[in-house]
């Protein structure tokens, strides 16, 4: 047992964390919305080679560790940043897994303009219908959306681009959703049969423990931002940092959230190691996270009053994305009995 | 960064279940659920004996020999036969502490009747208008010479009805700020002017109010210097709160209720698995031990490398209490009416478990300082708010 970072560790969230604060200010964030996509940000993003820092080397990657990565998306939460990591890592890493599998050449030229910063890959969360796959994440700015159709695993593609975007529902996260596939796309089969789905599964499980990592780094954000507030605002003569009702909900958040951390840190732990819990770890800690990080901002917002209503308080960005950024995955009610069906529904040895 | 956790006592878990099977007898962990008495005077006759008790002890204050791995497997080995051993967790606490503070002859003579198994001690903090707020202990002690005449009254003196003596907390200053004129005392149970009443709580345990009305100690029972109880309690508390952690490979709450309720069919011909809504009960509360594991492995961990896990260890008894508190609930209402039979009324489902630990968990939030405290600690500690009880 050790829960200490490493140097590396410890350098690689401080670069972050830096790289975040500086390019991702509340102002940005804003000037970005309502498609929620900062172009020349996510060509930072890219060019600090961040979609593929878990690519394997020989692949051109950065070759780090599940653990590396879920540090990486806590501080991209912190900063709500307007470029899709998120979706961008697990594609760029699936592409990877694919190419290992002999795949076509279309995945081989993905993955090297992937890599290189050239090209924004998203995936698809859920199985094309009719051909269509609606309301992907990043859809409205990706290169190519990656999506599984039967047993095949599929690209997306078309001009659709970080400069050339497609037109995005007006939605709470502000986030650049759009609908990829048939009448809009391109569709190339990267690969197919057993092993092909098994790859694009993992890389719905990677999108899951990446989102759980950023809502930790955005649920202590916007619990540092109660706090702040309650230590600021005063009402009947005092601060409200001290009503004990104010004291203890945030109390009870960062308890949540710590435990949060830890329970995404040990899924991606599991992960690197190569657990046969990693799948179960990884809904956990989603599911729990996405939960948390909404009931922390929510609180967070709440205690700032008739000010966490109004749209110039930073609050309801943090308020707004947490609830819809895991929507992406489906409604969590499904989670959790998927979680059962993983934990329970094993047969008697 | 890694998550590993080793079973130190790994070797002896054989050997512990060996003695288990070899000394526990069956009934006893019902007699101390009818009885409500968390105590069992053969089997810590037997542990004394064996000197499991005594596992890791100096020579000189009674100590064993026995191995202390093997000891501490034993007593894991124990709890999971559904076995309290309340009494001794209280003596050990205040032998500890004696170890600390105490006299030479303090040490000689209350550790070695202690480990030997004919001491045995419960704690005398709380009183009827003190629990969380425990310095504002209202029980005097008064110097008389070469003696302390001690009055007052305690609260929940668990298992005073079979120990030997009490280990109280009384005002000896009246002059100073509330922390600072405390003492600790052991109180003999078969002196003049002790008594006690039965208290039944709604988990079943029993436990008691003590009375001491001008009961004489002599000042070789004081532990500790006269107006340094605080801090004395304090170096007992840490002990309290510092075994933390035990890394248990037994199936989890939820795993074992998920079990059984895949095999067992409802009124209405499905299982109790098969509705939707009790799987994501059962997915909710597998997150939550899982989590209150993770904390509660933090603290261990802290523990191991010399930190002081003071927010942290406030954040594992936070969250893991009041889960506990939610799981039980929900799971009394997945059984429906028949949730509601207790353990005595002949085969409920899973033994009336849950019924039971619906009632006995409520005390988890309450002792060893109620959340609302957990609460404040980790408010300040932890976010930088203003304490907010008054300056004492």
């Amino acid at each position: 047992m050790d829960l200490s970072y490493s140097d590396e560790q410890q350098n690689l969230r401080e670069s972050l964390s830096s790289f975040f604060s500086k390019e991702s200010t509340p102002e940005r964030v804003r000037a970005a919305e309502p498609n929620g996509f900062d172009a020349e940000l996510w060509d930072k993003v890219a060019a600090m080679g961040l979609p593929a820092m878990a690519v394997p080397e020989d692949l051109g990657g950065g070759g780090a560790s599940v653990l590396d990565l879920v540090l990486t998306t806590e501080e991209f939460g912190k900063r709500i940043p307007p470029a899709p990591l998120i979706e961008a890592v697990a594609a760029t890493n699936l592409l990877a897994r694919l190419s290992r599998l002999g795949s076509s050449e279309v995945a081989t030229q993905l993955l090297e303009r992937a890599v290189s910063g050239e090209a924004l890959i998203s995936v698809a969360l859920h199985p094309l219908v009719g051909g269509l796959a609606r309301l992907v994440p990043a859809g409205a700015v990706a290169d190519a959306v990656l999506a599984l159709d039967g047993d095949e695993v599929v690209a997306l593609q078309s001009e659709v681009g970080p400069r050339s975007p497609l037109e995005t529902p007006s939605n709470l996260g502000t986030a650049p959703l759009a609908d990829r596939g048939a009448g809009i796309d391109e569709r190339v089969v990267l690969a197919s049969g057993a092993e092909a789905v098994a790859a694009y599964e993992l890389a719905r499980q990677e999108w899951q423990l990446l989102m759980a990592g950023a809502m930790v780094g955005l649920a202590q954000t916007a619990i540092e931002m109660g706090a702040e507030y309650a230590q600021q605002r005063h009402a009947f003569g005092v601060l409200i940092a001290w009503f004990q009702t104010v004291q203890h909900r945030l109390a009870d958040g960062i308890t949540y959230l710590e435990g949060a951390r830890l329970l995404t840190y040990e899924a991606a732990w599991a992960a690197d190691e190569g657990l046969t819990n990693t799948s179960a770890l990884t809904s956990m800690a989603f599911l729990f996270s996405s939960e948390m990080a909404f009931r922390l901002a929510a609180d967070s917002l709440h205690l700032h009053g008739g000010y966490g209503y109004t749209l110039e308080y930073d609050i309801q960005l943090y308020f707004r994305r947490a609830k819809a950024w895991p929507l992406a995955f489906g409604d969590p009610k499904d989670g959790y009995r998927s979680l059962a069906a993983q934990l329970f529904e094993h047969e008697e040895r | 960064m890694d998550f590993v956790t080793v079973d130190s006592l790994a070797e002896h878990r054989d050997a512990a279940q060996q003695w288990v099977e070899k000394n526990v007898r069956p009934g006893w962990a019902w007699e101390q659920y009818t009885s409500g008495t968390h105590h069992t005077p053969e089997l810590h006759t037997r542990l004394a004996d064996d000197g499991i008790l005594g596992a890791g002890w100096p020579l000189e204050y009674g100590g064993s020999d026995t191995d202390p791995g093997y000891a501490r497997a034993v007593l894991d080995a124990v709890s999971d036969a559904e076995l309290y051993a309340d009494g001794w967790a209280t003596t050990n606490m205040v032998l500890r502490t004696i170890r600390r503070v105490g006299t030479e002859e303090q040490k000689r003579a209350i550790i070695g009747g202690g480990l030997r198994g004919e001491i045995l001690i419960a704690l005398g903090y709380s009183e009827p208008d003190s629990g969380s707020d425990v310095a504002a202990a209202k029980t005097r002690a008064v110097r008389d010479g070469d003696e302390w005449v001690i009055s007052g009254q305690k609260m929940f003196t668990s298992t005073a009805q079979s120990c030997s003596h009490v280990f109280v907390l009384a005002r000896t200053n009246l002059d100073v700020p509330k922390h600072k004129g405390l003492t600790m005392f052991l109180v003999p149970t078969d002196v003049e002017g002790f008594d006690l009443q039965p208290i039944y709580t709604l988990g079943g345990q029993r436990t008691n109010a003590t009375f001491y009305t001008d009961v004489r100690v002599p000042d070789s029972m004081r532990v500790g210097g006269v107006d340094e109880g605080w801090r004395v309690m304090r170096v007992a508390l840490v002990y309290e709160r510092g075994g933390g952690g035990r890394t248990s490979a037994g199936p989890t709450l939820a795993e074992r209720v998920a079990t059984w309720a895949r095999s067992t069919d409802r009124t209405d011909g499905k299982t109790f698995y098969d509705d939707p809504g009790n799987q994501e009960r059962l997915a909710r509360i597998a997150i939550d031990e899982e989590v209150a594991r993770l904390l509660g492995l933090r603290v261990r961990w802290m523990n191991e490398i010399g930190e002081l896990p003071g927010v942290e260890g406030s954040m594992t008894k936070l969250f893991s209490s009041e889960a506990d508190l939610r799981h039980y609930s929900e799971l009394v209402d997945m059984l429906g009416p028949a949730g509601v039979l207790r353990p005595e009324t002949g085969r409920p489902p899973l033994e009336g478990e849950l019924e039971h630990h619906f009632r006995s968990t409520q005390v988890g939030t309450i002792y060893g300082g109620a959340s609302e405290i957990q609460r404040e600690i980790i408010a300040e500690g932890r976010l930088g708010l203003p304490r907010n009880r008054p300056k004492q």
